[in-house]
């Protein structure tokens, strides 16, 4: 494997610190939320550390907060974890780790990690753009739920700053570069527009994972069609 | 169910879910066809994601600040702006529109 360019290196650093930085912020309102919702400061910080994987633990401390089962705040949490273990198909083969790297790297497979890997032209920068956006999110996200949980949301709403709309905007700019094979695009747009008509329809975690699905369908089925099989 | 069972099953399941996609032999996925699909599933869950996370607000459908932000960022990824310039546009995007009043 060739080394990479000091440069290059440098770049997905960035990449990685700053997507670390935006998403660590959301951890201040996962804190001040979970804490209203009546988990204890141990649990909210257990959530963060064990779970670590924000749309899930968003979804569990809502479905507590609005008085459900603990029963369906774990189904509700899995299902959007499903994801993850999809990622790991892939990072997997990238990252190629035995034993108990292997267990950090999948307790470290979430969208952010996952993005910047997958993002990057060349194996060795999707290693490093692996690993640091997973331990840049995994240390900003614990640190801003601790701040969180102890001062409340001292921020106020995320969205205030557009926090939100910057994080679908990482994600977009992520994808860029594999957008250009058409092949990608195709699924792209088709999975996109699946989630959008699945969404008011059915449980959150259902809209993207049907999607995706469908998606790559569509890409096998193209595949099947502009290349003659092997 | 007291609330730690809650967060402690909770999450064991999400990382029993991180490692299944780990623990898949390499060899099952070695076909041509498997190689493209395994490849080409994050770049659709992530399209996906971005979908959901632009146009809807606790599952229904909404045209807000966000869409108007991840259309900056698109106009910006295709003039080539670096990373960063496109995030910081987006979210002052909608963090203008908002202060506007809009979405």
């Amino acid at each position: 494997m060739t080394a990479l360019p000091r440069q290059r290196r440098r770049a997905v650093l960035r990449q990685s610190l700053s997507v670390g930085v935006a998403t660590g912020t959301y951890g201040i309102s996962f804190g001040a939320l979970s804490v209203t919702a009546g988990l204890s400061l141990g649990q909210t910080m257990a959530l963060s550390a064990l779970l670590f994987s924000g749309g899930s633990q968003f979804a569990l401390v809502g479905i507590v907060a609005a008085g459900g089962s603990g029963a369906a705040a774990i189904a509700t949490s899995s299902l959007l974890g499903v994801r993850n273990g999809l990622y790991g198909l892939q990072v997997s083969r990238l990252l190629d780790v035995r034993g108990l790297r292997r267990a950090a790297a999948a307790q470290l497979t979430i969208d952010e990690s996952t993005a910047v890997a997958i993002g990057q032209p060349e194996q060795p920068a999707g290693r490093v753009g692996f690993w640091a956006t997973g331990l840049a999110v995994f240390v900003l996200w614990n640190l801003m739920t601790l701040v969180g949980a102890v001062i409340g949301n001292a921020l106020g709403d995320p969205r205030r700053y557009g926090l939100d709309a910057a994080a679908a905007a990482a994600f977009l700019a992520l994808l860029w570069p594999r957008l250009r094979s058409a092949d990608a695009r195709a699924v792209g747009v088709a999975a996109a527009l699946v989630a959008l008509l699945l969404a008011p329809h059915s449980p959150a975690g259902i809209p993207v994972l049907v999607a995706a699905l469908a998606a790559v369908v569509i890409g096998v089925w193209r595949a099947y069609w502009t290349e003659p099989p092997a | 169910m007291s609330m730690w069972s809650t967060v402690l099953v909770a999450s064991a399941f999400a990382f029993l879910l991180k490692l299944a996609g780990f623990l898949v032999p390499h060899r099952w996925l070695d076909g041509p066809r498997t190689v493209r699909v395994t490849a080409l599933l994050p770049v659709a869950l992530l399209a996906a994601l971005v979908a959901v996370q632009t146009f809807t607000t606790r599952g229904g459908l909404v045209l807000d600040a966000r869409a108007a932000a991840v259309v900056v960022a698109a106009l910006a990824l295709l003039l080539r702006a670096p990373f960063l310039v496109v995030v910081v546009l987006a979210a002052a995007t909608a963090a203008g529109l908002r202060a506007l009043g809009w979405g």
